[in-house]
């Protein structure tokens, strides 16, 4: 993601930190690019997660058990909380730091968002690793 | 967050204009779908709570997710489940908006208000024929 073009405007910014293009937080445009990423793998994963709710609501544990063992729907559902969780961490953070001004609430905010949501998906992993394997 | 500025009385705020926020401006289809988009997105990260709870209950065996499933297969349960299918439809479809717009296409004044408002008709249709397939397929 660097800035290739020409210098046209004096800039006190160092030739290599231009090359870099990292910017001011040193993360340039990488979360930026990957909340875009996950939201492209969203796509595919939540219609087969909608397909797979489908399929299981109503069924009985042996059934519903049986029908998350099946590799396809393991795999499917593992890579689903790994791109959703990835995704809604990103997009609560912009959300927090749009309207949580003050900055030890912003601070304790992202941490917690961070926390939910690394627990929301380790849950989901362990417990469908549990059911599958 | 920056330091506020040093009045020169002091201890008094400088009182600077404020950009206006949404109560100013008329409502517009993409002004409403950009909250919406923003608003169901906090929805569905809140939601994932319940799937955890499922998966979880389904790993802890029958005596946990017996009543889960009854529990989300109630009246109830069922009406959170329609209401959180639009909300992920709806999150999705205004997703794949953004990702056009982020190509620089469907900026034009009539595209980009078309684009919102089947933002809306999409999701809302998308979640009846996804319930009607479920409901049917069994």
């Amino acid at each position: 993601m660097a800035d290739n073009r020409p210098e046209t405007r004096p800039s006190i910014r160092t030739a290599s930190a231009r090359v870099k293009g990292l910017g001011p937080a040193h993360h340039g445009t990488s979360e930026w690019w990957l909340h875009r990423v996950t939201a492209v793998s969203n796509v595919p994963l939540i219609l087969a997660f909608v397909v797979i709710v489908a399929k299981m609501a109503g069924r009985p544990y042996p059934e519903a058990v049986a029908l998350i063992s099946h590799p396809i729907v393991a795999i499917l559902l593992i890579l689903a909380v790994i791109s959703v969780t990835n995704h809604m961490r990103m997009g609560l953070q912009i959300v927090i730091e749009d309207y949580v001004h003050d900055k030890g609430l912003k601070i304790a905010a992202v941490i917690a968002n961070n926390f939910y949501c690394v627990a929301v998906a380790v849950a989901c992993l362990y417990a469908i690793l549990r059911v599958s394997l | 967050m920056a330091e506020p500025a040093r009045s020169p009385i002091a201890g008094t705020p400088v009182v600077r204009p404020l950009s206006p926020h949404l109560q100013i401006y008329r409502w517009t289809w993409t002004m409403a779908m950009s909250v919406a988009h923003r608003v169901t997105g906090v929805a569905l990260y809140a939601g994932t709570f319940l799937v955890a709870v499922w998966l979880v209950a389904l790993a802890s065996g029958p005596g946990a997710y017996d009543p889960v499933a009854w529990l989300y297969g109630s009246i109830l349960g069922r009406l959170a489940i329609f209401v959180y299918t639009w909300i992920l439809l709806h999150h999705m479809l205004g997703g794949i908006r953004h990702l056009v717009w982020d190509f620089g296409h469907g900026m034009e004044p009539g595209t980009r208000i078309a684009m919102a408002k089947y933002t809306l008709v999409g999701s809302a249709a998308l979640t009846v024929v996804v319930w009607l397939v479920a409901l049917l397929a069994r």
